[in-house]
């Protein structure tokens, strides 16, 4: 499978990360290489193998459904890097 | 008493008992050696003041009537991987710039209820993501050690920092992190001792995600017996990390008495790969004879899946990382870009990742994202979670044949140079072949120094066990560790 330039710009969209139109060609060119590794997998006969979930085979544990914290606005606050009034403050997010 | 900054943990641990040296006075040892190091970059926060504060404090509890635990008043370094209170913590990334989180990890927090003294944050590859400590924000941590008259070099990664840290005898021993082989490679390019620990031994609580199936917190030490000291003081059961394991600790130290009879090491011949370098293959018929010589049976064995293990691991680990670090928005923490007038929430989600992560981040975001998206799901992510399944199957059979410890190189080379040219960013990621295998299978393993090459740079052997038991692995390690007897140190050139 070969990655285009279309292809890793909408990589680089879907992860949320600005890349320059002249970079995509090198970035395209990388994910060449790695997905191309990668593409020894498909060697393999895995239909009847279950996906490994865990180490050994383990319970989650459950715990009551309680609030167990809170009251920590200005904790949680403050390493926002704009912060205002209580709340994280953003951009415009609706027009 | 000779150098502080020099002693083992058990040597510092019986030392502050007998009263012949105190917290403060190793405290002062090891900040003194950290101040003349800079060259090293292996230390990227230094934390004098508390560590002090924290030593007194140790000092006090020593002499308490209670017994105070191994781990007071041993200076060690933390991988900036950790977040520690009110102390920067930010994974060697300009993305977590500033941040200071209100919380302590469990593994450094416990390490710090112990009594252990945090000297400083230490280098790493940013989001622990490398194998030679170059992508970290803060510059490239280096290797105390040196080939004769050669250049610098790298002390391998992710946990380069803490590598070069324990070396060069800047603190007494430092945590370190594993996803695929960040503890043990670096250990074995520095002439010291790693140990990763079975998935769920160390909670994962308050430590940087890179891949949360994966990662691994463990100790970065000069001898095995400190591994089991520190490592037992970083494991337990966490309710915070759901998949952290409700088992006991065992206490490890009681359990190194270098009796392995009748053991039985694997050798698995998928290990020996071609074009391995001399002193390697040496090094691992060396270690599988002081073995033998102990009383231990070699066994050769097939673990037929290793080759797969590579390449299902950057499928997993990137995807992983994609939703990991999806959290890195420039809104509740760290770094966020300066926005031109009319951008969005959108361009600034874009501009401060841009900004804020390294080429190497981006690219394995970047691949996660893909191997992640519609149409590809099973194609890559769930194929790779089935090979991953016959990785382990691969290893449990082993384990129930009545295999107790597999013995492979920890490196297919010694330290490498830093700065040489890497065009292609799978030929880095194969410095993990022989480390890999064991996150992949949720395994224990650890490095131990065993020798050194033509030119005099460390080497080390991997040691590999059966799940839960470190106990029995760090027993072996210990046997291999007195039959090796490597007590080389670098020469100071820093």
């Amino acid at each position: 499978m070969s990655i285009d330039i279309e292809t890793a710009a909408r990589v680089a969209k879907l992860a949320r990360i600005k890349v320059e139109d002249e970079d995509l060609p090198v970035l395209a060119g990388e994910f060449n290489a790695i997905l191309g590794f990668i593409e020894q997998l498909q060697q393999l006969d895995v239909d009847d193998v279950d996906p490994m979930t865990s180490v050994t085979p383990m319970r989650l544990k459950r715990r009551a459904d309680v609030v167990t914290d809170g009251n920590q606005q200005a904790k949680v606050l403050a390493n926002a890097p704009d912060a205002r009034e209580g709340f994280f403050a953003v951009p415009k997010v609706v027009e | 008493m000779g150098d502080l900054n020099k002693l083992t943990i058990a040597e510092a641990r019986d030392a502050l008992r007998k009263g012949e040296t105190t917290a403060v006075a190793l405290t002062e040892a090891c900040l003194k050696a950290i101040d003349s190091a800079d060259a090293l970059g292996a230390v990227a926060h230094k934390t004098p003041d508390l560590a002090l504060e924290r030593a007194r404090a140790a000092d006090e509890r020593l002499q308490a009537r209670e017994e105070a635990p191994a781990m007071c008043g041993i200076p060690v370094g933390i991988k900036d991987l950790f977040c520690t209170e009110g102390v920067p913590s930010q994974a060697a990334s300009k993305i977590l710039e500033g941040f200071r989180p209100d919380y302590e990890s469990t593994v450094s927090g416990k390490l710090k209820d112990a009594g252990a003294v945090m000297v400083g944050k230490l280098n790493m590859d940013e989001f622990a993501m490398g194998s030679s400590n170059e992508t970290s924000v803060y510059g490239n941590a280096i290797n105390p050690w040196k080939a004769e008259g050669g250049a610098a070099l790298t002390p391998g990664g992710s946990s380069g920092g803490s590598a070069s840290a324990v070396a060069a005898d800047l603190c007494l021993a430092a945590t370190g992190t594993d996803t695929g082989g960040s503890i043990r490679q670096p250990a074995a390019f520095t002439g010291i001792v790693g140990l990763k620990p079975t998935y769920g031994r160390c909670s994962r609580w308050g430590i940087v995600a890179f891949a949360s199936s994966l990662d691994q917190a463990g100790p970065m030490t000069r001898t095995v017996r400190d591994a089991a000291i520190m490592g037992a003081a970083m494991m337990g059961h966490d309710p915070k990390d759901s998949t952290s394991a409700d088992m006991a600790v065992p206490d490890f130290e009681a359990m190194l008495t270098g009796d392995i009879r009748g053991k039985v090491i694997g050798i698995p011949k998928e290990y020996r790969m071609d074009g391995m370098p001399v002193a390697i293959g040496k090094l691992w018929s060396d270690g599988a004879e002081m073995l033998k010589d102990a009383g231990a049976e070699i066994r050769d064995i097939s673990l037929p899946h290793t080759r797969y293990a590579l390449p299902a691991y950057y499928v997993i680990a990137p995807a992983e990382a994609s939703s990991n670090l999806a959290r890195y928005d420039g809104v509740r923490f760290g770094h966020r870009a300066a926005l031109a007038p009319g951008d969005g929430i959108t361009e600034m989600y874009e501009k401060t990742r841009a900004e804020g992560f390294g080429d190497e981040v981006k690219r394995r975001v970047m691949i996660g994202t893909y191997v992640l998206s519609a149409g590809f799901y099973d194609a890559y992510y769930n194929r790779a979670r089935k090979v991953r399944a016959l990785i382990k199957r691969d290893f449990d059979e082993a384990f129930a044949a009545g295999v107790d410890s597999i013995l492979t190189p920890t490196t297919p080379s010694a330290a490498f140079a830093l700065g040489r040219e890497v065009s292609d960013p799978v030929e880095m990621y194969l410095n993990d072949v022989f480390t890999v295998t064991v996150n992949l299978a949720g395994l224990p393993g650890i490095s131990v120094p065993v020798g050194r090459d033509g030119q005099g740079l460390p080497l080390g052997l991997q040691l590999i066990g059966r799940p839960w038991e470190e106990g029995a692995l760090l027993n072996t390690a210990y046997a291999l560790e007195g039959a090796a007897g490597f007590v080389a140190k670098p020469a100071k050139w820093w």
